[in-house]
């Protein structure tokens, strides 16, 4: 069953602001076939640098179409400085609420609204040197290099889940074996790549969001994040958390493992009382 | 709005005449039928008859037949049963497709220090039975593959691949569970040792189950209580259900042609309809060997729940192969072991039927579909009706 707010509904079967603007000032592509979303979106200025136009095509489930729908509404009328504010949060707000299983929907709008404000700002559009490998879906060599290397995966059917290449007609499920084979063969190095201080503070913050804030909630609690020092990531629990015996427990083995595993092995966490 | 029911996979409709023959078991003949008393005792002599009528469908014998409160009980049951008799043996073999019942099970016991091999499946989502041949060894315990596969209607060759097993010694379960009612079932004629039913896939209620275990098959028993089932399947009997179960068993050997005919030519004629009316659309799944209700099409570049949420809006009820639950949406695991390509995987609808839908409904799903995916389409970054993304195949 849906267990979707009436906005929600709306939003989705009667969409707003569905398409492509023509010569956008911004416009970005994010999520993908393989992942089961994905959103294009573009905007246009006006002479006041404000948005004056924002239009999405959207590949997804209902909230994904909703979110979508609920983002371009939104940021209309706002300077790309004030639309870069605008939270996930924001478009879960906007519609109401969305089921904890779907919130990811509202990430991929705020993915989608900060790659288009990027590409505004003339971010390259292609890697220096990288070579499209998967014609379906646009992908590179560098891109499924990175991915094997970074998430040391070993099978076609891997670097399809994670970068969608090879998802489409399969032609190019060779070449992509080669790359795994390839990159598997160099000299093994660090495994993880060094991450700079503000990449990490915003993975910490990412994985937060995704990963471990909606099982939170879903339990009746919260977490918010207090500072990040090196390693050290300083939290406060709120809601049924804060009062919970077993909340030690979930920030060790829960938080702290999962930002271990997908951050960094030397991450911890500390709790501070508010 | 009229509900449009195309999701009979999922559950069917309890028959009137199934809920006829329940009713007296709820309020006036409530007894135990372990009582020594009549008011019990002659509950007693229904289930027996529930369970001769089982038998009769499947071509068994009535002691063969064990009452369970669903099939993923059956499955169960029957896999750890088979361990627990041949407790020497650490391998199972199933295959990639298999319901969650068998595949998360073999999942747990790949915890538990069992090996577990799964066979893989063609683009058609067929078995070779030589990879079988191939992945059996001295420490296999039992082979589990389902008959017709839930979300495609694939048929297995099960009956050829018990006769495989056996002839090495092993074991050999197969979870019916879609199958039985759908296509004949003769038990006398093949060497499959243990099966699985679920009452709600043929119009009995839900909550009752049924395992098979041949005669003379080693049973160790999964619920373990009163000696209800001959000790094989503790619990005081489900008895409306079990009667209920029965009167469905005899139904569906009255309607296995009416199935095979009726069921069929509407199946047909909407996957035809709908294959013909909507560009870059597919079967999955061998369309030969298929169960006759099931049809699983692909409407590429559109994502499954969206549809279904629209079919929904005119009140068709379907389901998606789509699981848009998670961070990592993975499209159902039978698709992609068939290697449905991810444009397609997401927007699979499957669409199984029942002796209880019309012509006219039939219509009314072929008349809306295309307008349902082409408004869709109309919204998906992917979708290029003048030039597909991708080669075809």
């Amino acid at each position: 069953m849906w267990e979707y707010t009436d906005k929600v509904k709306e939003h989705f079967l009667n969409p707003r602001n569905v398409g492509e603007i023509e010569n956008p000032d911004g416009v970005a592509e994010v999520g993908s076939l393989a992942c089961g979303d994905a959103l294009k979106l573009t905007f246009k200025l006006d002479e006041n640098k404000k948005i004056k136009d924002a239009r999405f095509k959207t590949f997804g489930c209902a909230s994904a179409i909703a979110s979508s729908s609920a983002l371009t509404e939104i940021i209309k009328g706002m300077t790309v400085e004030e639309a870069l504010k605008v939270t996930n949060q924001d478009i879960a707000k906007y519609l109401g609420g969305l089921p904890d299983e779907k919130m990811h929907c509202s990430v991929m709008g705020k993915q989608a609204l900060e790659k288009a404000v990027e590409n505004y700002r003339g971010a390259p559009a292609l890697e220096a040197g990288a070579k499209i490998i998967c014609e379906c879906f646009g992908v590179t060599d560098l891109e499924i290099e990175r991915a094997v290397r970074e998430n040391n995966l070993s099978t076609v059917e891997d670097v399809t889940n994670y970068t969608k290449a090879g998802g489409g007609c399969g032609s190019c499920h060779d070449a992509i074996q080669q790359i795994i084979d390839h990159v598997r063969a160099e000299p093994k190095t660090d495994n993880k790549p060094k991450l700079t201080n503000i990449q990490k503070i915003r993975l910490i913050e990412e994985t937060i969001e995704r990963e471990i804030r909606p099982s939170l909630k879903h339990d009746g609690g919260d977490i918010e994040i207090i500072d990040i020092i090196g390693n050290r990531v300083i939290v406060t629990m709120h809601g049924a958390c804060s009062t919970c015996k077993a909340a030690d427990i979930t920030l060790k083995n829960f938080v702290e493992h999962r930002l271990k595993e997908l951050v960094s092995p030397d991450i911890v966490v500390e709790e501070v009382s508010k | 709005m009229n509900t449009i029911y195309l999701d009979n996979n999922a559950t069917t409709q309890v028959a009137e005449e199934v809920l006829a023959v329940m009713m007296p078991y709820f309020r006036e003949l409530y007894g135990n039928p372990s009582s020594m008393h009549t008011f019990g005792g002659q509950v007693g002599q229904k289930i027996r008859t529930a369970r001769e009528q089982v038998a009769a469908l499947l071509g068994a014998m009535p002691e063969e037949i064990i009452f369970t409160s669903c099939g993923t009980e059956s499955d169960n049951a029957a896999i750890r049963s088979a361990l627990l008799t041949r407790p020497d043996k650490k391998h199972i073999i199933t295959s990639r497709v298999e319901h969650p019942a068998i595949k998360a099970l073999c999942a747990h016991l790949a915890t538990q220090g069992y090996r577990v091999t799964e066979l893989p499946v063609d683009k058609n989502g067929l078995l070779d039975l030589e990879n079988l041949e191939k992945s059996m060894t001295p420490d296999t315990a039992v082979v589990s593959l389902m008959w017709g596969n839930n979300e495609t209607g694939v048929i297995f060759p099960v009956e050829a691949a018990a006769r495989m097993a056996h002839e090495k010694g092993i074991l050999f379960h197969t979870d019916a569970v879609q199958s039985t009612g759908k296509i004949p079932i003769n038990l006398k004629n093949n060497v499959i040792d243990m099966l699985s039913i679920s009452g709600h896939k043929l119009h009995a209620p839900k909550g009752i189950g049924v395992l098979y275990i041949r005669r003379g098959t080693k049973f160790s028993p999964f619920m373990i209580g009163g000696h209800q089932e001959k000790e094989r399947r503790g619990g005081t009997e489900n008895t409306p259900s079990i009667i209920g179960l029965g009167k469905a068993c005899e139904l569906a050997a009255k309607n296995m042609e009416r199935e095979n005919t009726y069921v069929t030519r509407l199946r047909d004629k909407l996957e035809m309809e709908l294959l013909k009316r909507i560009p870059q659309s597919r079967v999955n799944g061998d369309t030969t060997n298929r169960l006759p209700n099931t049809t699983n099409i692909s409407f590429e570049y559109v994502e499954g729940e969206a549809i279904l949420l629209l079919m929904n809006e005119l009140g068709i009820c379907a389901s998606s192969g789509s699981a848009c639950t998670s961070g990592s949406l993975q499209p159902s695991h039978v698709l992609r072991a068939m290697g449905v390509p991810f444009t397609m995987a997401h927007g699979s609808i499957r669409f199984s039927l029942s002796i209880n839908n019309t012509e006219a409904e039939i219509d009314f799903v072929i008349d809306k579909m295309p307008a349902i995916i082409e408004r869709l389409r109309g919204m998906s970054p992917y979708w290029n009706a003048s030039q597909p993304a991708c080669k075809t195949q």
